[in-house]
């Protein structure tokens, strides 16, 4: 996985809460096999009208959103399927972070493994993100503060392990892998049991 | 002495390797893996990369669900998968199964079925064990007293490692239901209730235990119903204790320990409930009695109502709005009299054999409405042959309703099986997002009793009329 340390960007706002894993990347995209190309189908059903023509208004489609990393999301982000391909898709689209007051477990978990931060913010500025679409922000890893342009410096948390992971680019399963002499030892113990 | 534990605590400790610090999360072990065709081909795929094979493959255990059609002739006949690239998913499935030494359900497999259904139908899904499936209603499992979750298709990678996750604890939240469900609603309605509730990220952060004597008198298909959609809360998991019932329901079944071992078994799983003055993060409780048939006008589990009521009305709410235009309805109007065009019965929340025989006790001697297509869908290739057994089949087929082979079917969008766009399912799934079952599709969750009667009348219906 490749180091995150430090974002900036403008945003994209999606302001809609509840924004379930099947809007993200509708099931008839998960017959896939791999996990790349999927940044195209990304909001599929938002972004295309049924004949397949981009709707211009939808925020992803806007001139604006080109090299954008950071989407802010309405209340409880990514609920639903755990489908892994929603992360996928968010990272393949080119988005590194998702800030919104509640982001989903499975999905924020997926997302932390496959470089893309869950950044939850408090309402206040989570509210002020919402009123200023397109907002230029900073997000650091390391402090973990979210500057909004004011110069307003929020807290987010971030569970230590995950941010020593994205900080540093490590993935957790070569982090499993050196557990295995406790992993034998705990299998060793059952099988006595 | 420690302090007295939950159910959920005393899984948790029996399964840390590695107990969770301020600086780095649990290792956990995990007892049954249940993989299927969509959520595993990248797992396999980092495998092959680093060079790792399975840890121990003989605790995964793979079926195909998602992608696979439900027409017979698809399955049995020789008729090709109609999607190649679902064809394409079930041919890695197998291929990779094979090479790593997993035992799969094949596509003709007479023990095949909805992950969530077979693995409790096998016996492989027992209290106490830790079982974890990339798919988030892996929840479903906690009606055995098991600690089940979802999780992606990373750490399905990481269990086919090292058969462990890394994970923090996550809190507990009591579910107290008291009283008894009246005639005409059952668990169904109990759980779109609970999560009306809560709300559907309510449970985030926390694993439910369903509690009280309305869940102890559930029968295990009941309380599966209620496990399965502790995720439509945000819940991590959703758990019940293990009891007599749990104990009748998995004795004989093939995978269940037997003999000595399952006096052994029985020994530790009485051992499993919460003690008495346990104490949870949180409570709710909810009075079963007071329960009237469910129905969701919206577009997530949540925006859920009693079938008598009224759409309710929710000035300065933009995502609510939208919800209710997606589904054509304005507030204020009535949910009962809502014309229907497709009803689906089946998926791992309701295609176990009592939702079939509920749906059946509406179909009897009846026909379902001119225009209505209804599809009853087996959770599991061993519900169709019990079904089959007692006749269900024919009063099915008899009122016009088509049965089909088992899997997810019309509860998602992925296999052939789809809502046209624009009309009206009313669905005994578990979401009815937008587009989740087609494209435009308008889904009414409710119970197997409540869609059986409203495709009798082709228009919602109370299935109190009907019973
Ligand atoms: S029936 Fe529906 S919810 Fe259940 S496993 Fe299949 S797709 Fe998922």
């Amino acid at each position: 996985m490749e180091a995150l340390t430090q974002l900036s960007s403008r945003t994209i706002v999606l302001p809609a809460r509840d924004i379930d894993t099947d809007q993200i990347i509708p099931a008839r995209f998960l017959t896939t096999t791999t996990r790349e190309g999927l940044g195209a189908h990304l909001f599929e059903d938002w972004r295309y009208a049924p004949d397949g023509t981009p709707r211009p208004q939808f925020p992803l489609n806007r001139p604006e959103a080109r090299g954008c990393t950071i989407l802010v999301a309405g209340h409880n982000f990514g609920c639903g399927s755990s489908r892994e391909h929603a992360p996928w898709a968010l990272h393949d689209f080119g988005l590194r972070a998702v800030v919104s007051t509640q982001i989903a477990d499975i999905f924020r978990n997926n997302a932390l493994k496959n470089g893309l931060l869950p950044v939850i913010v408090a309402p206040d500025a989570h509210d002020w993100l919402l009123e200023h679409p397109g907002a230029q922000i900073s997000i650091d890893v390391q402090t973990t503060t979210l500057t909004l342009p004011t110069g307003t410096a929020v807290r987010f948390a971030l569970e230590p392990f995950a941010r020593y992971c994205l900080l540093n680019g490590i993935d957790e399963l070569g982090f499993l892998l050196t557990r295995q002499s406790e992993i034998a030892a705990y299998e060793a113990r059952m099988a006595a049991a | 002495m420690g302090p007295p534990l939950t159910l959920f605590e005393k899984l948790w400790r029996a399964h840390e390797v590695v107990p969770e610090t301020a600086d780095t999360p649990a290792v956990l072990y995990i007892d049954l893996h249940l993989i299927h065709e969509v959520t595993s081909p990248q797992a396999f795929t980092v495998l092959r990369e680093r060079g790792l094979r399975l840890r121990r493959p003989e605790r995964t255990f793979a079926t195909m669900d998602h992608s696979t059609p439900t027409r017979t002739a698809q399955i049995f006949g020789g008729a090709p998968i109609a999607l190649d690239a679902a064809a394409r998913q079930v041919r890695e499935l197998e291929r990779n199964c094979a090479d790593m030494g997993v035992e799969l359900l094949g596509l003709r497999d007479a023990r095949r079925g909805i992950v969530h259904i077979i693995g409790p139908e096998l016996g492989l899904t027992q209290p106490g064990k830790t079982v974890v499936c990339g798919d988030s209603h892996t929840s479903t499992h906690g009606a055995l007293g098991a600690l089940a979750f979802g999780i992606g298709t990373t750490e399905v990678g990481h269990v086919f490692a090292t058969q462990c996750l890394l994970q923090r604890k996550p809190r507990t939240l009591a579910v107290n239901v008291r009283g008894a469900l009246p005639k005409g609603v059952g668990a169904k309605d109990l759980i779109l209730a609970i999560i009306g509730k809560i709300g559907v990220a309510g449970g985030t952060g926390h694993v439910i235990e369903y509690r009280g004597e309305t869940i102890r008198a559930l029968d295990m298909d009941g309380r599966m119903t209620v496990c399965n959609m502790a995720i439509e809360a945000g819940a991590r998991a959703g758990m019940i204790a293990p009891d007599e019932t749990t104990f009748n329901y998995l004795a004989g079944r093939p995978r269940a320990p037997q003999g000595e071992a399952w006096e052994a078994a029985l020994e530790r799983w009485r051992q499993l409930p919460s003690a008495a003055d346990a104490r949870f993060d949180r409570e709710v409780d909810i009075d079963a009695a007071a329960l009237e048939p469910m129905v969701t006008y919206g577009t997530n589990p949540g925006m859920v109502m009693p079938i008598g009521a009224t759409i309710p009305e929710r000035c300065d709410d933009q995502a609510f709005a939208k919800s209710l235009a997606y589904m054509g309805f304005t507030p204020g109007e009535p949910i009962r009299e809502q014309p229907v065009n497709v009803v689906f019965i089946g998926s791992c929340t309701n295609g176990r054999l009592s939702d079939l025989r509920a749906a059946a006790t509406v179909l009897r001697g009846r026909k379902i409405a001119a225009g209505v297509q209804m599809l009853v869908v087996p959770g599991s290739q061993q519900v169709k042959r019990d079904a089959e057994a007692e006749g269900l089949d024919r009063i099915f087929i008899e009122a016009g309703a088509e049965w089909r082979e088992s899997g997810c079917s019309m509860c998602l969008g992925m296999n052939g099986d789809l809502v046209p766009s624009g009309h009206y399912a009313v669905s005994t799934s578990n979401r009815n997002f937008e587009g989740r079952q087609g494209v435009g599709a308008r889904t009414l969750l409710a119970s197997p009793l409540t869609a059986a009667a409203s495709a009798v009348r082709g228009r919602v219906t109370d299935p109190r009329e009907l019973l």
